[in-house]
């Protein structure tokens, strides 16, 4: 720093260092800027006292303030709950089947029911709802267990075929090959009657011993006319729904083996108001009775 | 290298090197002219719009605020005169960048840092506190002196009232920007009351301390350290452009005995080396060292100068607006160059076209766009729902947008789809039908779960919804949309 001269292009002063002809000049910073820069560290050590800022070996410092991250969210997620409160003590005491579908409280409700759907229900119908192969479609018109908002609540809260719920939705499809009840051409007749009733197929020899056999063995289920009957969760063999299938490889084993599906009683789990909010949530996917 | 700038560079040569530097003290002389004139009506016009626009009423019926300019953040909306613009109309601001980006070429091209000399708000707002501080403190020499007096009773009040001037101004400031979010009258009430939202005085708080500080306390060093416009506008001029200029091929050799130099035969400028240029400079620069990043092209020194050269008898404009280019031709004999022509040329006239015609494309689309809208979202999940009688429903989520300040009766419709039927999802499935009418609020996006219903058949089918006003008064939208179909039969 001996040779300080002023650079006659550019005017401030050299800083005396020099690189093949490339010289260092002061272009001093404004006095501010460093005091700024100051006030910067002062922050910098203050929110290091009252955050939680350095690291230890199993853990970090506290701060002052005593704040967390975790703390946060806890306070956080007390607050959204207190404010749904009032709504949820709502929703766990109206009867849901004769609640305004234009109100708030349904529009809450619907809502609500959207998400518990998606924690609670997706992993079998889908999340959309549409379910898959033995998982029932919940947006069509077909209701195994019926589609009013007072039945939707009823398989809700006490499952489907739950042994340890007393008034839980069960019955029991009898397999009639499995168990000897029809030799296999005779299946094979029922399986014909059935995909006529459902116009698949048209009328045929083994359609028609089909039918007699059906009134003997399906009738008291599904009805003399094969549309269903929803006190045994019996589904209407009629119309274009079906539930794992109406090939005739897929019906055959249905009427050998039985098919019964099973859902969890889910008022063991769930409080009265999610309860209620899936039941609008569902019945409101366009099928609902 | 000139001896002005020899006599700069010695004038560094003593100081000892440091790293930071001192701000140096500027006390700007009160001058008066031509230009100091513009900056006046500059000034009273900008402050004037600043201040008196949250004020102005507009009338838009009973459903939209009456306040003309109007930045609703709560309902997303803004409001401007007779124009609305909502949220998904936002490329109207993106065509405003457009206009701001031309519009920097066309200015710089034509009048150079005119934005920074008359027109920044850093400008105006320092420009309106140094008048605060020459009609408490005195003028430059007064100020001076002050600074030097040592603190006594008359200090203290001095002092005090000027910074209590300069708060106030900046409460002010601070004060109207908020009234452009919500409506004034109400909120002024709501502040004086004491019942405004908090955000509203901490709003206030912050631009009272930046006003405060930047005009008052900062001034020419937010100018020179902190914003990047000066750097930009370095990048964007050339020797085409118009800047403010001290003419060195006509005042130097500069002296103060400027008579009796021109009677001893030597050959003078007509610089008498006053320092009138330099004491006026609300940013403390010489412009006789050329032009400078610091330089604001405010124009005071050219009011300075020519009063100085009309007592002394010289023509003025001595320092002056005036192109680099020029400069050179002037110095080499031609005469000087009227300012229009550097204006008016073909590079001013390409950029005021570009800027024109995006103006004009966005009057356009303003006259021309929908206030009634329609947008058609397909269910994702699922796509489609086969129904116990074989025929397929599919699920849509519709938006209506009503953009005027009425409730309107609509129709939507479906085109396209054969045999198809819809109804609403908070209808009953046995009113559905090829039209569905609705009354939509004002001033509101309405949304509508849409079910759609149609025979089976194969693959997916394109179709159209339609909405359309009943009041026949205008307003019609389409979306084209999709009914998906399985693949196969069951």
């Amino acid at each position: 720093m001996t040779d300080k001269k002023n650079d006659p292009i550019a005017g401030p002063q050299s800083m005396g260092h020099e690189w093949d002809g490339i010289e260092e000049l002061n272009n001093p910073l404004p006095r501010w800027w460093l005091w700024t820069f100051y006030a910067t560290i002062l922050f910098a050590i203050a929110y290091c006292v009252v955050y939680p800022a350095i690291p230890l070996l199993n853990s970090a410092t506290q701060g002052s303030f005593g704040w967390s991250s975790r703390g946060q969210l806890a306070a956080e997620t007390a607050k959204a709950e207190a404010a749904r409160a009032d709504v949820l003590a709502q929703l766990a005491k109206v009867d849901i089947a004769t609640l305004d579908p234009k109100s708030p409280l349904m529009r809450a409700a619907v809502e609500g029911g959207r998400a518990a759907f998606r924690i609670n229900c997706v992993q079998c119908h889908g999340s959309g709802a549409a379910g898959s192969k033995g998982y029932p479609n919940l947006n069509d018109d077909e209701w195994l267990w019926g589609g009013t908002m007072a039945d939707i609540r009823q398989t809700i809260i006490h499952g489907i075929r739950q042994p340890d719920d007393a008034d839980t939705r069960t019955s029991q499809m009898p397999a009639f090959g499995r168990d000897g009840i029809l030799p296999a051409d005779q299946i094979d007749d029922v399986v014909s009657f059935v995909r006529h009733a459902a116009r698949l197929e048209g009328n045929s020899a083994s359609a028609r011993r089909g039918a007699g056999l059906f009134a003997a063995n399906c009738a008291v289920c599904h009805g003399n006319d094969a549309s269903g009957g929803r006190q045994f969760g019996a589904p209407d063999l009629t119309d274009a729904i079906w539930l794992y299938g109406g090939d005739r490889d897929t019906l055959h084993q249905t009427i050998a083996n039985a098919r019964y599906g099973v859902m969890p009683a889910w008022g063991q789990r769930l409080d009265p108001a999610t309860i209620n909010m899936l039941t609008a949530y569902v019945h409101q996917l366009g099928g609902g009775e | 290298m000139s001896s002005h700038q020899n006599r700069a560079a010695a004038k560094r040569e003593g100081a000892k090197a440091r790293l930071y530097a001192r701000r140096p003290d500027i006390f700007p002389r009160a001058v008066d002219g031509f230009y100091r004139r513009l900056k006046w009506a500059i000034m009273a016009v900008t402050l004037a719009i600043y201040y008196v626009t949250p004020w102005l009423r507009w009338d838009r019926g009973p459903y939209a605020p009456d306040q003309a300019v109007l930045i609703d953040l709560a309902r997303r909306r803004f409001y401007f005169f007779s124009i609305e613009i909502w949220p998904h109309e936002f490329y109207y601001v993106a065509g405003l960048l457009v206009m701001a980006g031309i519009g920097l070429f066309l200015v710089t091209s034509t009048v150079g840092r005119a934005w920074c000399g008359y027109a920044c708000p850093q400008t105006v707002w320092t420009d309106l506190f140094l008048h605060v501080e020459r009609f408490i403190d005195g003028d430059r020499n007064a100020q001076f002196r002050l600074k030097k007096a040592p603190w006594g009773p008359a200090k203290i009040v001095r002092r005090g009232a000027k910074h209590g001037i300069w708060l106030a101004i900046g409460l002010l400031t601070g004060g109207a920007w908020i009234f452009y979010f919500a409506d004034a009258p109400t909120l002024a009430r709501a502040l004086v009351e004491g019942s405004a939202a908090p955000v509203a005085y901490a709003t206030i708080a912050v631009l009272t301390a930046t006003t405060y500080v930047f005009g008052g306390l900062m001034r020419e060093q937010l100018c020179i350290y902190m914003c990047p416009w000066p750097r930009i506008q370095g990048a964007m001029l050339d020797e085409r452009s118009l800047i403010v200029t001290y003419k060195d091929w006509r005042g130097e050799p500069r002296g103060k005995g400027l008579k009796r130099d021109a009677e001893a035969g030597e050959k003078v400028g007509d610089c008498i080396d006053c320092n009138a240029c330099v004491a006026v400079c609300p940013t403390g620069i010489d412009i006789r060292d050329g032009a400078q990043m610091a330089c604001i092209t405010c124009a005071l020194c050219i009011d300075a100068c020519d009063q100085m050269m009309a007592k002394v008898g010289r023509p003025r404009g001595l320092i002056d607006y005036a192109t680099l280019e020029d400069c050179k031709a002037e110095a080499a004999g031609a005469p000087p160059v009227p300012i229009r022509r550097t204006v008016l040329r073909p590079r001013t006239f390409l950029y005021f076209g570009l800027w024109g015609a995006v103006g004009l494309a966005m009057v356009f689309a303003l006259g021309v766009r929908p206030r009634l809208d329609l947008h058609v979202a397909h269910d994702r999940n699922p796509l489609w729902v086969r129904m116990a009688d074989g025929s397929i429903r599919n699920g849509y989520t519709v938006k209506l947008r009503n953009m005027e300040s009425r409730p309107r009766a609509v129709t939507l419709a479906l085109e396209g789809l054969p045999g198809a039927a819809m109804w609403g999802a908070m209808q009953d499935e046995g009113e559905r039908s090829t039209a569905l009418h609705f009354t939509l609020p004002p001033d509101r996006v309405s949304e509508q779960r849409i079910f759609v219903r149609a025979p089976a058949g194969a693959g997916s089918e394109d179709f159209t919804f339609v909405l359309s006003a009943d009041d026949g008064e205008g307003g019609r939208d389409r979306d084209e949309s999709k009914f998906e179909r399985p693949e196969e039969q069951p």
